[in-house]
């Protein structure tokens, strides 16, 4: 238990003060070129993984206009887009093994369905129902709305695992501007401290709601705070499935193999609103928008897949009608369910409800006259 | 690609201010500081100890209330606020009181907080916040304090001091965050003394040095031996500098060792060897400042004993005052919740003074001891 | 006089004040080029400046505590809090700090500070954004608790508090932002504090509220005048804490009855407060038990669920009515 005794670091030159002034360009890493072209070592992954890879993405890009669509009907509560987003999302999840565990926010959809999370359960939680769809098993919290949160809950989730014995591994996702939440620094510090199998993938869309990147953080890069936490931070091209694949996948080798935390900047564009109740053309300049939709994740990577002849015309067409007919069919699903019964409010406080919280219960089935309601969940 | 050579950036910290070694012998380059104020620091860093000690025979006597030592960290609680300007702010932990002292806090006021009273004697010039018991809670306080200077226009900086321990609270990092994008002049003094209560310093946190944690916001971060009050003075001088000039805030780390208890109700014989404490011991700052002040001939063994007698006496003064004070009677605590008394207030006012003029001793607790924390 | 919306009323409030006092500034999250989420901030940063009205990190404890800071030193912050739900991630600064900086240091420093939030149910939020915290900072001592009903009040309390040396958690209920429109003054009127009003006069039976619960209980004073021959009393709150008891004591011991009404939950709220100022002045008044109309001590409810919790007409009405039975 010595402190440290820093004897070998101790200088005699005069005092400087030593600030990032290197960027380094090759920090950022990258596989795919915006253009497709393959410029770093391809991880091993078979053709039918990297379609499937560009099937979650269309299909991510679909749900979220849909949701898009269905809010503006006043058919679903308030949604989170993730346009832009799709190789961020898909390539932190895909690596994942089903003991593992994914906590994740509410940007990330297409990581929670990548996990096996049924899109109903999704769109049960955004349309305003208990998110009680989740099956267990999957290792995959309901999404997390209170920003920042889940990264302490995943760094638990993560000692959980090591106090086991066991060898799964916890991905946590955050915005940028979230990683100004105390709860993210806390987390990072304890995930140091105890070692925990936890990689910490911040999805740097360059938009918390109207604040830039810029006004987030005086940081070079979000990555360069995992130094101040004693672990690993890693910058990588949001937008290049692989590339997020990649540096993900490494990591989470690291945390299996005991070597504890890592922390992963994925920069990307987040090309839509923040939510459907933002208008970011008051904020931010349109020609943003199409530079960043240039290095688009969805095109790049189709463009990859034609090039290497892994994709056609016809099959992108049939994927697209594809995950068409399967978002639609969970739409129907949804509406098809019946709305929470007012009872549930009061079942899902306690493990068992006390009897003042039983009192107040009858009190407004009685007010509300609901003497009729089923316990099944029905009601008039 | 390999993620390992991402690993601690190569910015950050890789050098460790030091101006006199342990042994007192001059390394690096001494500030420019004329030889009156060099002798300050070590009446100062005397003061410290002897308060610190004597502020535990109080405790024990029960003439003040818990108490945290300072013992081995007067270097760096001199340092950090021996650079500041009287406009400047200054805003610390209970850990900081010698820097407090420093900054022109009058002793007794000081005393008055160790005591359980209600610290109402800071004056309002000496730009210090009664100091802080939260953990960490001060820093953002002293972001504030520097965003304002700047809105101001003012050519103030803010110093804050803070523990080891008080790194991990959220604060402190939203703080730092804050202070970086806003370009605040702030200077952040982190006094790593090894010790949160029992928590030994790499158990919290994984970071190589907490200086590290500043190019996660943006801002450069510094170590230095805090066992040094030259070195320490010249980082928070220079730091202190760059706010000044609009050049925004800065991290420095100042390591340093908590010789003596977290506080008076904890007992570190528990959970720490005895061979680190004498290894530190070596380390002591005061004792090296004296060497080096006896080798360029500032200070004699005879000189050193009237100091030592001085400061007692100064100290004994302090206390003398503080224990002079009419008793705190209940009556401002009711005067110190709202700038005018809500009608609640009043009339629970009325009636607790009803009762007591009433009965005196009926509802008066006198059972409570001082609290064995 | 123009008919302004409480986001206008505001907005007006926030502007004269910076206009008036140099050491007034404004920022949160979102607040500056957008406007605030709301659009309560619109049009600040363009009128005052980067310097006056900015945006902040996404960090709420950052928020209070650098407010506190600045307030400390002698500036004038209102800060926003993108919505009530989250000042709990600064819980420990306004707790421990804010609300006690005047008794720790004697006076010597304060916390001269606003922090504003919006809250509130019926707008199908999220998880969090809906949540009533009043009664949190109720509990708390040394600050100030405010939420208006209306235009109106929105304008006098918020310059009301922006004027007090004492910090106010000032709580504005999303539903009521745009919802009505009414005749504000244009130029600067200050509501005190600690003041409720009597905003409906009757005999028979008091109803208290605040917020949106305010309308709610209009509509139910008027059902039950209609259905019989009582009259009702409403008297809005204003502000939460420090409370008016003296007009809660007049009211409830002209008329006997009362039912309290909010959209916080039931156990440890603004009621239970109300009817404990009832029970220490009006007993020997009181014709029947007191009633509370709130939400169930649960989570606020799932947005699929709200519309059965909020308190409506008809539960406030049926709550009335059983203080007028024999």
């Amino acid at each position: 238990m010595s402190l440290l005794i820093p004897e070998e670091v101790v200088s005699k030159k005069d005092i400087s003060f030593k600030v990032v002034d290197d960027k380094p360009a090759d920090r950022i890493h990258r596989i795919l070129t915006p253009e497709g072209e393959v410029i770093g070592t391809l991880p091993k992954l078979s053709p039918a993984q990297l379609v499937g890879f560009y099937r979650w993405m269309i299909l991510g890009r679909f749900f979220s206009d849909q949701m898009i669509a269905l809010q503006r009907q006043g058919r679903m509560g308030t949604f989170a887009p993730l346009q832009g987003q799709e190789a961020t999302a898909v390539g932190l999840a895909a690596p994942l093994k089903p003991e593992d565990w994914l906590v994740a926010s509410y940007r990330e959809n297409i990581s929670h369905l990548i996990k096996g999370v049924p899109l109903l359960a999704l769109m049960k939680q955004w349309g305003g129902h208990f998110a009680d769809n989740y099956p267990p098993e999957l290792n995959a919290p309901p999404f997390q709305i209170v920003l920042g949160t889940q990264t302490l809950h995943a760094v638990g989730i993560a000692q959980a695992i090591k106090y086991n014995n066991q060898s799964h591994v916890v991905v946590t996702t955050i915005g940028d501007g979230a990683t100004s939440e105390g709860d993210f620094n806390e987390a990072l510090n304890f995930a140091g401290v105890f070692k925990a199998p936890v990689i910490f993938v911040v999805s740097n869309n360059g938009w918390a709601i109207s604040t830039p990147r810029r006004k987030q953080t005086a940081a070079e890069y979000i990555a360069d705070r995992g130094a101040g936490f004693g672990m690993p931070g890693c910058v990588v091209d949001g937008n290049d499935v692989l590339a997020v694949y990649q540096v993900v996948s490494e990591a989470i080798d690291r945390a299996r193999a005991g070597d504890g935390p890592t922390l992963i900047e994925a920069i990307t564009y987040r090309m839509g609103a923040h939510t459907t109740a933002d208008d970011p053309t008051k904020y931010r300049p349109q020609t943003d928008l199409e530079e960043w939709t240039k290095c688009g994740p969805i095109t790049r990577f189709r463009k990859y897949l034609i090039n290497h002849d892994m994709l056609t015309e016809a099959k992108d067409k049939t994927l697209h009608e594809e995950v068409e007919a399967e978002i639609l069919s969970a739409v129907k699903e949804y509406e098809a369910i019946s709305p929470p019964a007012p009872y549930q409010q009061f079942n899902q406080v306690y493990a068992e409800t006390p009897s003042q919280l039983q009192r107040q219960q009858t009190d407004l089935i009685q007010d509300l006259n609901l003497e009729a309601v089923s316990r099944n969940g029905s009601y008039a | 690609m390999s993620l390992v050579a991402d690993q601690i950036s190569p910015a950050v910290i890789d050098s460790m201010h030091q101006v006199l070694t342990p042994e007192g012998k001059v390394v690096g380059q001494l500030p420019d500081i004329p030889d009156e104020q060099l002798m300050q620091f070590y009446r100062w860093m005397v003061f410290g100890r002897i308060s610190s000690q004597r502020f535990v025979a109080l405790q024990r006597q029960g003439r003040i209330g818990t108490f945290s030592p300072i013992d081995g960290q007067e270097a760096a609680s001199v340092g950090m606020a021996a650079p500041l300007q009287q406009k400047d702010w200054l805003l610390g932990s209970y850990r900081e009181y010698l820097a407090y002292h420093v900054k022109g806090v009058p002793f007794p006021a000081q005393v008055k907080q160790w005591g359980g009273d209600i610290p109402d004697d800071y004056p309002a010039e000496s730009r210090c916040v009664p100091f802080q018991i939260v953990l960490g809670t001060q820093v953002l306080h002293t972001v504030g304090i520097a965003q304002a200077i700047k809105y101001e226009g003012e050519p103030q900086v803010a110093v804050v001091g803070c523990g080891d321990g008080a790194t991990s609270e959220g604060d402190f990092n939203e703080a730092l965050n804050f202070a970086g994008v806003f370009k605040a002049p702030v200077v952040f003094m982190v006094q790593n003394n090894g010790w949160a209560i029992s928590t030994p310093r790499h158990k919290q946190s994984a970071a190589r040095y907490i200086a590290d944690r500043a190019i996660g916001f943006g801002m450069p971060g510094c170590l230095v031996d805090g066992n040094d009050v030259l070195a320490v003075y010249q980082v928070v001088a220079d730091a202190v500098a760059r706010a000044r000039a609009g050049d925004g805030p800065t991290l420095i780390e100042a390591i340093t060792y908590r010789l003596g208890a977290h506080t008076t109700a904890d007992d570190p014989t528990k959970y720490r060897p005895e061979a680190e404490v004498e290894e530190w011991e070596k380390r002591d700052p005061i004792i090296r400042y004296r060497q080096f002040l006896m080798d360029r001939s500032m200070l004699t063994e005879k000189e050193d004993k009237v100091l030592h007698e001085e400061l007692n006496t100064e100290f004994e003064e302090a206390i003398a005052v503080y224990e002079a004070l009419p008793p705190r009677t209940p009556q401002q605590h009711f005067d110190l919740v709202f700038a005018e008394q809500s009608p609640q207030l009043q009339r629970q006012q009325a009636k607790l003074l009803e009762a007591l003029e009433t009965e005196p001793d009926s509802g008066v607790n006198h059972d409570s001891s001082l609290m064995p924390l | 006089m123009p008919n302004w919306t409480m986001v206008q009323a505001i907005n007006s409030a926030l502007s004269q004040e910076m206009e008036q006092d140099q050491r007034v500034l404004i920022f949160g999250q979102d607040v500056g080029h957008n406007g605030g989420v709301f659009r309560v901030t619109d049009g600040l940063q363009e009128r005052f400046g980067e310097k006056r009205v900015f945006d902040t990190p996404l960090a709420e404890s950052g928020i209070i505590g650098t407010s506190l800071g600045m307030a400390m030193y002698g500036l004038r912050p209102v800060v926003e809090i993108q919505f009530a739900g989250f000042t709990f991630l600064a819980f420990n600064q306004i707790a421990s700090q804010v609300s006690r900086v005047r008794y720790r240091s004697g006076g010597v420093f304060t916390a001269p500070l606003v922090i504003r939030a919006p809250f509130g149910g019926g707008v199908r939020t999220p998880e969090m954004h809906s949540d009533s915290v009043e009664s949190y900072y109720m509990h708390m001592q040394g600050i100030k608790v405010v939420i208006p009903s209306n235009p109106y009040d929105a304008k006098g309390l918020l310059h009301a508090a922006i004027e007090d040396p004492d910090p106010v958690m000032f709580l504005e209920h999303m539903k009521l932002y745009r919802s009505f429109r009414q005749e504000v003054p244009e130029e600067r009127y200050t509501i005190p504090l600690g003041q409720a009003a009597v905003v409906k006069e009757g005999n028979d039976v008091t109803v208290f509220a605040y917020g949106a619960m305010v309308k709610v209980a209009l509509d139910a004073a008027k059902q039950i005048e209609e259905a019989t021959g009582a009259t009702v009393e409403v008297v809005d709150l204003r502000t939460i804490a420090p409370m008016d008891e003296e007009t809660i004591a007049n009211s409830v011991n002209k008329t006997g009855r009362a039912v309290v009404v909010h959209e916080a939950a039931r156990a440890g709220g603004v009621g239970a407060e109300v009817i404990a100022v009832i029970n220490e002045h009006c007993l020997y008044s009181l014709l029947k038990p007191v009633e509370r109309v709130t939400i169930p001590d649960a989570p606020f409810p799932v947005p699929k669920l709200e519309d059965f919790f909020i308190p409506t007409p008809d539960r406030v009405a049926k709550a009335i009515h059983r203080t007028l039975e024999p």
